[in-house]
């Protein structure tokens, strides 16, 4: 039980740190301009798929992410430029469903590009040696990907928190967030500031999308959907906008969703003479192992409790109007 | 302008529409056919979509799932019995001697109560979903609706005794024609139209304008908004049921996000909050979107339809956000009225 809970726990503390990194993107935007960008997710597809060409044609790793990461950040700051600046100030859902389109045209842009390069569409995802394989720690094998995923996200979010709190352009990001039309007023290139917000963003995409197709093994064009969904969750259950909200809220996801794959079947693999036996029919009854298929059903319907009963998640504040 | 010839006019309308869907039933142009039915679908599609999106303000993104348990209800409940027991052996016993195929004359009267009752089970859970959701605005609501649109489709994926899983549901009975998928067309139209224009519509309107003051005065804010909600979902049910009947096999995968975008297109093009801006909008991303199909189909550059879509979509959300309508009707009553004589008061108000 000993070593199988640790390796639940690395699990979860891996799955976090992704979804840590994918939320914090998705924080920091939404936090200065009210702007769920789901389009976010396709940033990451977009990565995976640059860093599959870069590594496929044998580009040196050390090449490879830097390529991969300024593509993506080119990216994120043409869409921020071609289809949410003209739509700022206009109401939420406006800007939610540009949104979509945006990444409609990513995905399927992608589609096209595969095409005409004469590739398939499902492509493996060329594993660099630096995260295929495993670490054994005594008694736990841990997938070397899962502990560079979780090295990686805390080093990107020390920096990001270093970022935030201790630049000026950090700063006046903070400011626009509290409130961009004051931001403007005391002389804060908002522009900038946004911009800035989406090439972090866009950049931090860039790295989970690389570790997401790396322990996913395939990519395709609708790969980002359900990630960013996910990183969407992990924003609200910490608090929408905030950023330290979205990190503690990603790792709280990690934690649930591990915990709903361990808790159903757990009346199969707990140790014989541990329970007492009705509690083993209890659960072997109630939560079957089949169950955690339906995982992410579970996982949305967390989102909806939070949602409604506590909007501001465990570190927001209550916000002006979402709920009646 | 006298109520009559109001009503000469509508009639005149139905019946012209009739006989072009006579014509095409004759020429026996499967082709036309199917694509006809489809803008059928998507007619009542947007129309259910619009009642909560455009109507209430409550933007949903979930409604692609009341359509996906509406299709798998009607359909296991038409399913011939003996392909029920190769298909679903693992049916609860109960539903598995269950079989509407029942005809008066040429109508099958089994896949009519087939419809109704899915739309009605799907009302129901969209009358317990609402209770909880509609408390949302804004793009909560739509993120948590999408939430729902996710936990539908795992539980599709999922519930293999019902629905086969992720393999596809096939062999459902073709009873889906023309006349079938228009009437209920039609049935969507007429009862959003009449909302629109009833207190419960106004009280629709007027929430999604300004809550604070429609409490104010006394205007409730979930009553109409569930409403709006409940009788979208009913609808997309019976969208679902005239799709599963039309193409007669289908997967869960079918029932997600494109599918949710193509309707939000159709919406957004038209105008939110308009009956007839979303009979443009269906009417105008069939045809464009089967123009394109072709041209991809010819260049072989796949995704490229999507693609020009989603920029149009785009452009609208930029540069004209209200849609083609806006919120503003095109009035069948109104266009008659102009052409017709004047009559001899001026200040006549508008039909209902």
């Amino acid at each position: 039980m000993g070593p199988y809970l640790l390796q639940q726990i690395v699990n979860a503390l891996s799955a976090g740190s992704l979804y840590a990194l994918m939320a914090v993107g998705l924080a920091m935007v939404f936090g200065i301009l009210r702007l769920i960008n789901f389009a976010h997710g396709d940033l990451m597809m977009i990565a995976a798929y640059v860093a599959a060409f870069a590594i496929g044609a044998g580009i040196p790793l050390a090449v490879a992410i830097p390529v991969m990461i300024i593509a993506t950040v080119g990216i994120g700051l043409l869409m921020e430029r071609a289809a949410y600046r003209p739509l700022r100030g206009a109401p939420d859902v406006a800007i939610l469903l540009s949104s979509f389109a945006v990444g409609q045209i990513l995905q399927n842009g992608t589609l096209l590009t595969t095409r005409l390069a004469s590739k398939p569409q499902q492509i493996a995802f060329p594993s660099p040696d630096l995260l295929s394989g495993v670490v054994t720690i005594g008694a736990i094998t841990i997938p070397k990907v899962n502990l560079v995923s979780f090295v990686i996200g805390i080093v990107l979010l020390g920096l990001l928190s270093v970022f935030v709190t201790r630049t000026t352009l950090g700063l006046s990001m903070r400011a626009a967030a509290e409130d961009l039309g004051a931001a403007q007023l005391m002389g804060i290139k908002v522009n900038r500031v946004v911009a800035v917000a989406f090439a972090i963003g866009s950049g931090l995409a860039a790295v989970a999308g690389l570790l997401f197709a790396v322990q996913a093994g395939q990519i395709n064009p609708y790969i980002g959907f359900t990630p960013v969904l996910k990183a969407f969750i992990a924003a609200v259950i910490g608090g929408f906008g905030s950023i330290s909200g979205a990190v503690v809220g990603g790792f709280a996801l990690g934690f649930l969703e591990v915990f709903a794959t361990t808790v159903t079947g757990l009346g199969d693999i707990l140790p014989p003479g541990s329970v007492a036996p009705g509690v083993r029919e209890f659960l072997q009854q109630w939560l079957p192992s089949s169950l955690a298929s339906y995982r992410d059903a579970f996982v949305f319907v967390a989102l909806i409790v939070v949602l409604l009963v506590r909007p501001q998640g465990i570190l927001g504040r209550r916000d002006r109007g979402d709920t009646l | 302008m006298t109520g009559r010839s109001l009503v000469a006019a509508r009639l005149a309308g139905i019946v012209v529409l009739s006989a072009g869907l006579a014509l095409l039933d004759a020429s026996g142009q499967a082709f036309w056919q199917g694509l006809v039915i489809n803008l059928a679908i998507f007619l009542i599609l947007v129309v259910a979509l619009n009642l909560s999106s455009g109507f209430t303000g409550v933007f949903s993104l979930g409604h692609i799932g009341f359509m996906a348990l509406g299709a798998y209800i009607s359909a296991i409940l038409t399913l011939p019995l003996r392909e029920k027991g190769d298909f679903l052996p693992n049916l609860p016993s109960w539903l598995a001697g269950v079989h509407l195929d029942q005809r008066v004359g040429v109508l099958p009267l089994g896949f009519f109560l087939a419809t109704i009752i899915a739309a009605v089970l799907v009302s129901g859970i969209a009358w317990v979903v609402g209770r909880v959701l509609m408390r949302l605005s804004g793009h909560f609501v739509a993120v948590a609706t999408l939430g729902f649109l996710v936990i539908v489709r795992v539980v599709l994926f999922n519930a293999d005794a019902f629905t086969r899983g992720s393999r596809t549901f096939s062999n459902v009975t073709p009873y889906t024609n023309l006349w079938w998928a228009w009437s209920w067309a039609l049935l969507a139209i007429y009862v959003a139209w009449r909302l629109k224009r009833s207190p419960y519509g106004r009280d629709m309107l007027a929430q999604r304008e300004d809550r604070v003051a429609a409490q104010a005065v006394g205007i409730r804010v979930m009553e109409p908004r569930l409403l709006a909600f409940v009788v979208g979902a009913f609808f997309s049910a019976v969208a679902g049921s005239i799709y599963a009947h039309f193409v007669t096999s289908f997967s869960p995968t079918v029932f997600y996000f494109d599918l949710t975008f193509r309707v939000i297109t159709m919406l957004v093009i038209g105008g939110m909050g308009s009956v007839s801006g979303s009979v443009i909008g269906a009417v105008l991303i069939i045809v464009v979107t089967e123009g394109l199909r072709r041209i991809e189909d010819a260049t072989l550059l796949y995704g490229l339809s999507q693609i020009i879509l989603a920029v149009i979509f785009l452009l609208i959300i930029v540069f004209r956000r209200e849609g083609l309508l806006g919120q503003r009707e095109l009035s069948l009553d109104r266009w008659i009225a102009r052409r017709a004589p004047r009559p001899v008061e001026q200040n006549v108000p508008p039909p209902a």
